[in-house]
């Protein structure tokens, strides 16, 4: 069984320059690699980078699914601060931690299901679908916590966001969980397979007998649940819920990761673990950023920059000027060969 | 005849939405019906209004500029430091803005023809840009007190029946006037709804692309930057984190309105009755005073879902009448 596995020269550019990014961080800051065990929890900014950069890490998981059938999710951010929202109020209002965590989750499942069916159902375009609950989704959000920042004492919710198991931070473990589960779905099984077909031509991959609605709600589905997971661990580490600015601009940064890893936002053709190798170049930058003592003022020119920069390497037109490149290889398995042609490149 | 109707349906639709609400609010509250609230209402969406129509230009030529509010954003900070700590008379300020800002947008627009690329992820880039440019010079609010400042907030039209316009509301009245001049009687216009309608077919009649993609680009990152003026007016400030998620506020105004945001189809007018709509909405709630902020939220992604249902069934119709299929 081949997770994810397209050919190695492919993977280059994004691991290279996830090293590069370590090797300027280590540069700059020589105790960047150390590790140290306290109180039965890994620290170290190495680890930091991976505990901060989970929740978009795990937005890029739901948002690789989603782009890869061509479309795009804006809700996450808003729906992180629905699950945030719920968490906070209904623990705050002495209910257990199980039905805390299966009522935000099921937040986050119905706000999929929503996006899901505006998309396949009614075939609304996916930027549009997703920006109703984008901007309905924080007023929801407001209305769960009546427009205050709800504050929570209780440790168990707390343990999500700041606790550990076997010494690995648990945003950490839930990432790979998710990493692990969303992997096993779509590469172990045709699933991927299809979402890439949707993405590639949801009229002929409906010829052929995918079944695109379910493939196409499903995908939403998985984005919402990754979003309210997302949501939970930056309630949990705050220990509130601020529905103004929880999961602000997220969205952005979850899709940069995307971009970054390499994923066509002409769907068809996805990679999962180089999404989350997007979202840890991201946020080591980041960290980068401020170690260095420059002004965190730059951090989004820096992104800007790094994004434009992976662009133009993707652009069909600047192949063009370049010898023949290497042929994108098919993932995994068989894949139509061609591409969305490039001339009428719409969003 | 029922062409022409159908034609205008969404349009007529927006605007009998804003008529009803405007009649429901005045039924409720005796004060809302008043020149007061239009003026009002008029002044404090001016910038988004004007915002709105560089918006409706970009989505008609089907497209997307995520990068407006940031821009809005990055203007009133460069106008705050070139003002108050650089010591400029405002008017050249403004007019650096407006080619700054301009020009951002046409070189976005460039970089979209030339390279092929999805308009959504350039001017995603072009607003982190902006963002993070306004930030560089300035994380602070910086009070703009130039004494051109004050009378600029003073001028005003005022007409016997009791309306007074101001400043912001003249210009974006203005803007709106020229922007349906210049897609419905001009030759860019035409291009850009040719663009719209189908790329291909646009190059093959001779529509200058190029031109006319990095044209709208930058018309839109101008009236942003207008957009930007007005606002730092409005607000008497330069703030780097000014007019957050506008981008948001004038795509949803622009389908609203009725423009198709596939491309090709749609009005200005309609924009800024979406405009007014939104405007009317905050306008209830803060009439209203036990109703919170975030209804207004609620309420405006209700009404964008309805819209696109509305256009969505439209599109249905006339397929089934042997026009283009809606393709998804």
């Amino acid at each position: 069984m081949t997770l994810s596995a397209p050919g190695p020269a492919r993977n280059l550019p994004q691991y290279g320059a996830l090293i590069a990014v370590l090797l300027a961080n280590w540069l700059l800051f020589p105790d960047f690699f150390a590790i140290r065990l306290q109180d039965g929890r890994l620290f170290g900014s190495l680890i930091d980078v991976l505990n901060r950069g989970a929740p978009v890490a795990l937005l890029a998981i739901g948002m690789t699914m989603v782009i890869a059938t061509r479309g795009v999710d804006l809700s996450v951010g808003a729906v992180m601060a629905i699950s945030g929202a719920i968490a906070a109020t209904m623990t705050g209002a002495g209910w257990s931690l199980p039905a805390v965590l299966a009522a935000s989750l099921a937040a986050g499942l119905l706000c999929g299901l929503w996006n899901g069916l505006l998309v396949a159902v009614l075939r609304i375009q996916p930027i549009i679908a997703t920006l109703i609950l984008m901007v309905a989704g924080r007023g929801i959000a407001q209305l769960v916590t009546e427009g205050q920042i709800v504050t929570f004492t209780s440790p168990s919710l707390a343990f999500i966001g700041s606790g550990s198991f076997l010494t690995v931070p648990m945003p950490v473990v839930l990432t790979i969980v998710a990493l692990a589960v969303t992997a096993l779905l779509v590469r172990a099984t045709a699933l991927g397979l299809m979402i890439e077909a949707v993405g590639v031509n949801r009229l002929s991959s409906a010829g052929a007998g995918v079944n695109t609605p379910v493939v196409l709600v499903a995908v939403y589905v998985w984005c919402g649940l990754c979003a309210a997971v997302a949501g939970l661990i930056v309630t949990a580490d705050i220990r509130g819920a601020d529905a103004n600015n929880a999961g602000l601009w997220l969205e952005l940064d979850a899709i940069l990761a995307v971009v970054v890893g390499g994923t066509s936002l002409l769907g068809g053709r996805f990679g999962l673990v180089l999404s989350v190798v997007g979202a840890l170049i991201i946020q080591s930058m980041n960290t980068g950023i401020l170690l260095s003592g420059f002004k965190p003022e730059f951090n989004l020119i820096v992104k800007a920059g790094v994004l434009l920069v992976v662009l133009l390497l993707q652009s069909p037109a600047l192949t063009l000027f370049l010898p023949r490149p290497k042929a994108a290889r098919p993932i995994g398995t068989v894949k139509p060969p061609v591409a969305p042609t490039s001339g009428g490149a719409k969003p | 005849m029922t062409g022409a109707l159908q034609r205008f349906l969404p349009l007529i639709v927006t605007t009998a939405v804003l008529v009803v609400g405007f009649l429901l609010c005045a039924a409720q509250f005796p004060n809302f019906a008043s020149w007061r609230v239009v003026a009002n209402l008029l002044t404090d969406n001016a910038f988004l209004g004007i915002t709105a129509v560089g918006m409706t230009f970009v989505i008609l030529s089907g497209g997307i500029d995520l990068s407006v509010g940031a821009v809005i954003g990055f203007t009133t900070v460069l106008l705050a430091v070139l003002i108050e700590q650089g010591g400029w008379h405002p008017v050249p300020a403004f007019a650096v803005a407006l080619i700054a800002a301009g020009g951002f947008g046409a070189a976005m627009g460039g970089v979209i023809h030339v390279f092929q690329m999805p308009p959504f992820i350039v001017t995603l880039a072009g607003m982190f840009i902006a963002r993070g440019l306004g930030f560089v010079l300035t994380t602070d609010s910086v009070p703009i007190n130039h004494p051109l400042y004050g009378e600029l907030n003073d001028m005003a039209l005022r007409f016997d029946f009791g309306l007074k316009l101001s400043l912001p509301a003249l210009l974006m009245l203005g803007v709106v006037a020229a922007a349906v001049v210049l897609a419905h009687w001009t030759r860019f216009g035409a291009n850009l709804y040719a663009l719209g309608g189908n790329r291909q077919s646009a190059e093959l009649m001779g529509v200058p692309v190029a031109r006319t993609t990095v044209a709208v680009y930058g018309l839109s990152g101008l009236l942003a930057g207008l957009a930007g003026i007005v606002f730092s007016l409005y607000t008497g400030a330069g703030y780097s984190l000014a007019a957050t998620g506008v981008e948001l506020d004038t795509i949803t105004a622009v389908v609203i309105g009725g423009t198709q945001l596939t491309g090709g189809y749609g009005y200005v007018v309609g924009t800024f009755v979406g405009v007014l709509i939104q405007g009317l909405i905050q306008t209830y709630i803060t009439f209203d005073g036990t109703l919170s902020s975030w209804w207004t939220k609620i309420a405006i992604g209700v009404l964008l879902f309805v819209f696109i249902l509305l256009q969505k069934g439209l599109l249905v119709v006339w397929a089934g009448r042997g026009g283009e299929p809606a393709e998804a």
